[in-house]
């Protein structure tokens, strides 16, 4: 049992998670380097933050064309667990694992600080071991997570209970306060804010063990 | 591999400084793609630009908004060809639909011929 840590030219989330899973979680990892296609007996995948390719034209648009992601996405669709965290959430929505689009932060400023956030796991299997409507803390460090879709989109993700984590006080402009998305299936999850850097008690906090924790769970 | 004294062609027969390949002449054609936020889109790096333009005393403008322009060469067989590969490259990289438009020009270039 292994989780696959993506490594683009550029993340730099990569050792901060594998540190998490395997200092924190015990549990055993595998970096895939973007160019790799062979994700053999790997059982869930992380796209960690960073600047994937230096963010370039825009966050993750090259990111996508990436070798290793061809197999993520094969990955996903047959139903296996998939995270993307900061960088890694627009990975996934430029990909179009996710919809809508992550933009500039709405007051310009890169943001580095706890947020506040509320949980609705509905059928997300990262976020399965929270309680329905839990309040929990973990860091966000971006300048561009301001979540933008269509008003019609977003009533159709409230409505399938895909909103999955919200932030408490909307620190970014995004629409429908929106943290963190799954998609329909509850296989895939791209949230801004960084669970990896809430798992050991010395940083402030470890709202961020339980989501990892169910990589392999 | 194309071996020397290999002959690729009629063209090709005879002395080779009368003989330019024109098989070699593919068209180039010379694109500009304008992407720009979708007006529904708030662009805070626009209005901050506008905010800077004020403090250098010019208070007119009423709004700002940034985009970016790309300019390319392509090689291609035929405008069809070129512009059928531009939108694609438009619509699936340089732009991202969800929050932004795009805009092609096209043209063919000085050195190319129409297929």
């Amino acid at each position: 049992m292994t989780v696959g840590i993506v490594v683009f030219p550029g993340s730099n989330c990569d050792r901060d998670v594998r540190w998490a899973l395997e200092g924190c979680l015990q549990l055993s990892t595998r970096f895939l380097w973007h160019e790799e296609r062979d994700l053999g007996g790997i059982d869930a995948v992380v796209l960690p933050g960073g600047f994937s390719y230096g963010d370039y034209l825009r966050c993750g648009a090259i990111a996508r064309f990436a070798p290793v992601l061809e197999a993520v996405r094969d990955f996903a669709h047959g139903g296996g667990p998939v995270l993307g965290i900061c960088n890694g959430f627009q990975v996934l929505t430029e990909m179009g694992l996710l919809p809508g689009a992550l933009t500039r932060n709405q007051k310009l400023h890169f943001l580095c600080e706890p947020a506040p956030l509320e949980v609705r796991p509905g059928a997300c299997h990262w976020l399965k071991s929270y309680g329905e409507g839990e309040a929990i803390n973990l860091p966000i460090a971006h300048g561009e997570g301001r979540y933008q879709c269509d008003a019609d989109q977003l009533q159709q993700l409230e409505a399938e209970g895909r909103v999955v984590l919200r932030y408490g006080q909307n620190p970014n402009g995004s629409v429908g306060d929106v943290a963190g998305l799954t998609n329909q299936a509850g296989n895939v999850l791209g949230l801004m804010p960084h669970p990896e850097r809430a798992c050991d008690p010395a940083l402030g906090g470890t709202d961020g063990l339980r989501l990892l924790a169910s990589a392999l769970a | 591999m194309v071996q020397p004294g290999h002959i690729r062609g009629p063209w090709t027969l005879g002395l080779p400084r009368f003989n330019k390949p024109l098989a070699a002449q593919v068209p180039l054609f010379s694109a500009h793609v304008q992407v720009s936020l979708r007006s529904s889109v708030l662009d805070p790096a626009g209005e901050a630009t506008r905010a800077a333009a004020a403090r250098l005393g010019i208070d007119g403008i009423k709004s700002l908004r940034i985009g970016k322009s790309i300019h390319l060469e392509l090689e291609a067989p035929d405008h069809a060809t070129a512009q059928a590969q531009l939108e694609l490259l438009s619509d699936r990289l340089l732009a991202n639909p969800v929050i932004e438009d795009w805009s092609l020009d096209l043209a063919e270039t000085l050195g190319g011929q129409q297929a």
